[in-house]
């Protein structure tokens, strides 16, 4: 097996054991109803995560995803509430900004050299300050067209219902997939995380490639607070307070190195499910806190992280010489 | 004794914090005002040094981090673990330096837990700290076990509203903890050997410096800050809210290192004028509150800050400072 | 092999950066059909002339002509439009991507905005079969040999470019049947007619497969040869500068070493690295090593100073058994190393000259004995004053010296430890003549007080004047301890050329 492709093996193999025991537990946890309100719920997680696997698979991080998101929520419920927008203009509007947004990050990236870490760090102030200067309250959202695309669902046998925001969650992977996987905007992602030198010496155009990603990453945080804001039918100015964590984790968990280089789309995907099924055990179990959430992703971080370095280094091809040109 | 002259007054650091003592002045004419009332100072200046000493004192750890070329992300959530250990265990019975020693000590060990995944595992910095960032507020709520311990106990509350010769005893611990790491890291050799790594790892370690116990040491004093941040807010609020408390106070120490002129890159450091940069991003905390804007306006101040620090340092900048000497030498040849 | 007009030529190449004139008029001119090995040790203008060759430099003087035609190229890829294609040694790919998109990343077939992955892993099956290799293209290439990965290197290049190849050490960490198959490629190529540049350390790669030889030294053109008219030692010569007139031999220590035996090695190596070698160094002797680049020879001072430990043999300091498993260990023996890189391995560019110069010492005495300021000042000064050093502040960092100066500044460094051992590693290389001098003095008189050195240098007239013994490295290997009556340069480069029987042991 590619090496690659083990972290994500482990993931997938986690995950089914863990949903396995889950269910000999609490046979309830297999059905319709819990698999769609997995995706309903982790939607506007699964989404900015597919946003932040290109970030890392190009070797750079976007702390401002969460504060997107927010931004996001914020924006829209003005524009659709106060000012009477129909909410397809609000959304669009949204994303012309967020990707207005991201390309000014991959910008500053490029051009003053600076990590990413620290510019996307600006990004998050930027776009929570903003959010909380538009408005410190939860502005609700009740537009005949939210009703609409709630009201959107597919009814599974067993009383399992797939939302609109599930369903667009699962495009948004695919889309993701094939982007990541089947283009040469992909195969340049990869490139940048892989060598940054070599890449440019073999003719990647490296500034296009990395505003793009960070574009890619804003507008996907922006669509993931609209799915957020049809969730919670409402925009505030604090929602998603440390979602790039969680999507992080989930990246990571994913099988994604956050070195850089290598990574799935798909995998993310069971990295945000393994995450889910850690919140649904939890509701399941009742007497277990919320805050164990938190604990075991800290512990799949490190397990992930731990696995990778062992994988990567162990399967180097070969020592390189000591020699010097 | 240090010579002291006019010229070292004139840093940037120090010319910034005037520049912004100077706005607050204008926006709200009675900031400079003290008053002693109950054998302590009160007014908006002490009010900047109590509520700035969290992060100046996480700045002197991260300094330290910074200067060897990492950074450490997990200081706000060790905060939490580890107000919530010393609440817990005040509540519990023990005495208060039990409770005190047992929060630093768990402090520490956080800290080792990084420098292991850094110095041995050789982890990227920001990627190791990541795991106890995350887990880390989940380990404080199971400490707490999700609610917010409060306690009454006199001692520990001292420590966060008490005050000493006046100041509020929160800005003097900074201020001593500052003077000890300083003192500690200039008077020994760890100063240079942790900017030595900073600057060049192969290059020290050429000339005969072990690195992997010093930077396991530098993320140990790192979370000690963390920890004594997170006893000190503890005490402020008299509880220990393993949600809130340093939430997001690492980016801000982070900030208050880099306004302070160490450079991410690692290398040079300066502990004090970490701390004026924490001052700075505090007294501009208290600018917008008492000029009444509302308080998240001061997350677009910081990051327009962020902005031009980066600008400022920034290759193109120093480009055209070499070219405009270069120009200017070049005529001053004519 | 035509002797028609060139398809690549430099005319009359300068380049200079800052008042250093890296190359000096330059003209080279590349066949089709050749390959045309370029010679030179570091510093004597290859890798600047490569660049120039494929844009990434842009030449103060004199121009590049493709077929003839006068060219500017702006940057690597512009030049491999112009049909210019280089593989490096660092291989320039992405370990981490399929072999297939290795070849073919940026002009990837795609059908309706999608990569045709199918379609290019069959397109690179057939190209790779054409270079002898049968491999998986959807495979990851860091999977695979150093040798594969540079094969892929050159399919890349000649695939995007076509006319020239240029192959900047290629053959650097392969083995001898990885080289023997890259050679096989490099024939076929050049029977199709490529035009090949061909830069390498080691002389019987030149010899296997070049047709001409062009050697450049101190950025100057030395001479274009037939390779067939030439012998391995004329091609020594031309690199290091030394007429072999065989004037002036010096004796080295004709009655042999009278002091006591500080170090002593037995069968001491490191696999893969350096091949075992027997060597006893007394004190106030001062060994030579001589070799080309990649000879082996900054892998044996490394081996010795434990930047990279010893795998085998032993060695013993003042008669007693020990190990040097690490700097810090050397240190405390009393060694002290200048390595040969001064940039990246050496100076601590953003500390001061002083901290530069206490750093060493600072680390025997350990986190606790600090030095203060004034005696950091005290040391650093009394060293900066007795090498020479020139800076208008002991405070400045240290980037800020010329290169001459830093070095003084890292001899100092261990100059301040009171070491028994020093190695030196091209300490006079790409620096100043007074700096130069004055190094040479020092290393005298450091002998003359009794210290132990070893010094690698490529200067040979240099190292006959103040060594005891010459020691010669070629192929990671010990082949030579010169000594006695009559050692010159000449010998010194018979010795390196590989040609036994000429060498007086």
């Amino acid at each position: 097996m590619k090496r690659s492709l083990r972290p994500l093996a482990a993931t997938t193999i986690i995950f089914i054991i863990a949903y396995a025991l889950s269910v000999i537990q609490f046979p309830g946890m297999l059905s319709t109803r819990v698999l769609g309100n997995f995706l309903t719920d982790n939607a506007f997680l699964g989404i900015a995560a597919v946003g932040m696997t290109f970030v890392i698979i190009s070797g750079g991080i976007d702390l401002s995803v969460g504060a997107v998101i927010g931004f996001t929520g914020v924006l829209i419920a003005v524009l659709i509430t106060w000012l009477g927008v129909h909410p397809l203009l609000a959304f669009a509007i949204a994303l012309g900004v967020a990707a207005l947004f991201g390309a000014s990050m991959g910008l500053a990236i490029h051009y003053l050299q600076v990590p990413s870490f620290i510019v996307t760090l600006a990004g998050m102030f930027l776009a929570r300050g903003g959010a909380s200067v538009i408005t410190q309250d939860s502005v609700p959202i009740n537009h005949e067209f939210y009703s609409f695309l709630t009201g959107l669902v597919i009814r599974l046998p067993g009383g399992g219902r797939l939302s609109f925001i599930g369903l667009l969650m699962i495009a948004v992977f695919l889309v993701g997939a094939l982007l990541a996987h089947r283009t040469r905007f992909g195969s340049y992602v990869y490139a940048l995380g892989g060598n940054a030198t070599s890449a440019s010496l073999m003719g990647v155009p490296v500034a296009r490639t990395t505003v793009q990603i960070y574009v890619l990453s804003s507008v996907l945080a922006a669509l993931a607070g609209i799915v957020f804001s049809l969730y919670t039918s409402a925009g505030y100015p604090l929602a998603a307070v440390g979602v790039e964590l969680d999507a992080i984790s989930a990246v990571v968990i994913g099988g994604t190195l956050l070195t850089g280089g290598y990574g799935f789309v798909l995998g993310t995907f069971v990295g945000v499910m393994l995450l889910g099924l850690v919140q649904t055990y939890i509701i399941f179990d009742g007497t277990l806190s919320s805050w164990w959430t938190k604990i075991v992703i800290g512990v799949l971080l490190f397990l992930f992280i731990a696995l990778q370095r062992v994988i990567f280094v162990a399967s180097a091809p070969r020592e390189k010489p000591p020699e010097k040109a | 004794m240090k010579r002291f002259n006019l010229q070292a007054l004139a840093n940037p650091q120090l010319l910034a914090l005037a520049g912004v003592l100077l706005i607050n002045w204008i926006l709200f004419p009675n900031f400079f005002r003290i008053s002693w009332q109950d054998g302590r100072l009160f007014g908006s200046i002490i009010d900047v040094l109590n509520r700035g000493a969290p992060v100046a004192i996480l700045a002197v750890g991260m300094t330290m981090v910074i200067a060897t070329k990492g950074v450490d992300l997990s200081v706000g959530a060790i905060m939490a673990v580890c107000g919530a250990v010393a609440a817990t265990m005040v509540v519990a019975g023990y005495p208060t330096p039990v409770a005190v020693i047992a929060a630093l000590g768990v402090g520490i060990a956080c800290g080792l837990w990084n420098g292991f995944l850094v110095a041995v595992l050789d982890i990227q910095p920001i990627i190791a700290t990541l795991v106890l960032m995350v887990a880390g507020r989940g380990i404080a709520q199971l400490i707490t076990e999700g609610s917010i311990v409060t306690f009454n106990d006199p001692a520990l509350i001292f420590i966060g509203t008490g005050s000493f010769l006046g100041f509020p005893m929160a800005a003097v611990i900074a201020l001593v903890l500052m003077v000890l790491v300083t003192l500690l890291v200039r008077r020994t050799a760890i100063g240079l050997f942790v900017q030595a790594i900073g600057v060049n790892r192969a290059a020290a370690s050429l000339a005969g410096i072990r690195s992997r116990m010093l930077l396991m040491l530098v993320y140990a004093l790192s979370g000690l800050c963390a920890a004594i941040a997170g006893i000190v807010v503890a005490a402020d609020i008299r509880g220990a809210d393993a949600n809130n408390s340093g939430l997001w106070l690492e980016l801000d120490a982070i900030l208050a290192v880099v306004i302070g002129g160490t450079s991410l890159l690692g290398g040079r450091f300066s502990i004090p004028l970490a701390l004026v940069g924490a001052i700075i991003i505090q007294a501009m905390n208290t600018g917008i509150l008492v000029s009444g804007f509302r308080p998240e306006f001061n997350l677009i101040v910081k990051a327009g800050m962020i902005i031009l620090i980066l600008l400022i340092q920034s290759p193109f900048a120093t480009q055209l400072f070499v070219r405009r000497k270069l120009v200017v030498t070049r005529e001053a040849g004519k | 092999m035509q002797d028609g007009p060139y398809v690549l030529e430099a005319r009359g190449v300068i380049k200079i950066f800052g008042n250093h004139v890296a190359l000096d008029s330059v003209d080279f001119g590349l066949k089709a059909g050749e390959v045309h090995a370029l010679l030179g040790e570091n510093g004597a203008g290859k890798s600047t002339l490569i660049k120039i060759l494929t844009g990434v430099y842009q030449p103060d003087g004199g121009g590049v002509f493709v077929d003839g035609t006068a060219v500017s190229l702006d940057n690597p890829l512009h030049a491999q439009t112009h049909g210019i294609g280089t593989v490096y040694q660092e291989v320039n790919l992405l370990p981490n991507r399929s072999v297939a998109e290795n070849l073919y990343l940026g002009h990837q077939p795609t059908r309706f905005g999608l990569v045709d992955r199918r379609k290019m892993e069959s397109a690179a099956k057939v190209l790779l079969k054409r270079y002898g290799l049968n491999i998986d293209p959807g495979s990851e290439l860091g999977t695979h040999s150093v040798a594969v990965q540079q094969i892929v290197a050159i399919a890349r290049a000649v695939e995007l470019s076509g006319k020239v190849l240029i192959l900047d050490e290629p053959t650097a960490s392969l083995d001898r049947n990885e080289v023997a198959r890259l050679f096989e490629v490099i024939g076929d190529l050049k029977r199709s007619g490529l035009a090949i540049i061909f830069i390498t350390h080691f002389l019987d790669q030149v010899f296997a497969i070049s047709d001409r030889v062009t050697v450049l030294r101190n950025g100057r053109l030395v001479e274009t040869r037939e390779l067939n008219s030439v012998t391995r030692t004329d091609v020594v010569r031309l690199m290091l500068g030394k007429d072999i007139a065989f004037s002036g031999a010096t004796d080295l220590e004709p009655d042999g070493p009278t002091t006591d035996v500080l170090l002593d090695f037995r069968g001491y190596g490191r696999s893969k690295s350096v091949q075992p070698f027997d060597l006893t160094i007394h004190k106030g002797e001062v060994i030579g090593i001589a070799g080309l680049l990649g000879s082996g020879r900054t892998e044996m001072a490394r081996i010795m100073f434990g930047a990279d430990p010893a795998d085998q043999g032993s060695m013993s300091l003042s008669g007693k058994p020990t190990a040097v498993r690490s700097t810090s260990e050397a240190i405390s023996h009393g060694f002290g190393f200048c390595p040969e890189d001064r940039k990246a391995e050496g100076i601590l560019g953003d500390l001061s000259v002083r901290e530069n110069i206490v750093i060493a010492l600072q680390g025997k005495l350990g986190w606790f004995r600090a030095l203060n300021r004034d005696e950091q000042l005290e040391i650093a000064g009394k060293f900066g004053e007795a090498m020479d050093i020139r800076a208008a502040s002991l405070d400045m960092p240290v980037k800020l010296l010329s290169g001459g100066n830093q070095q003084k500044v890292i001899l100092s460094r261990w100059l301040a430890t009171d070491p028994s051992f020093l190695i030196l590693d091209e300490p006079t290389r790409g620096i100043d003549v007074g700096a130069h001098a004055e190094i040479v003095r020092t290393i005298n008189r450091l002998r003359d007080d009794g210290m132990a050195m070893v010094v690698i240098s490529s200067e040979l007239d240099e190292v006959v004047a103040y060594s005891s013994r010459i020691v010669v490295m070629r192929d990671r290997e010990m082949v030579a301890e010169l000594r006695g009556k009559n050692i010159n340069p000449g010998i010194i480069v018979q010795a390196i050329a590989n040609h036994p029987d000429e060498v007086q042991a």
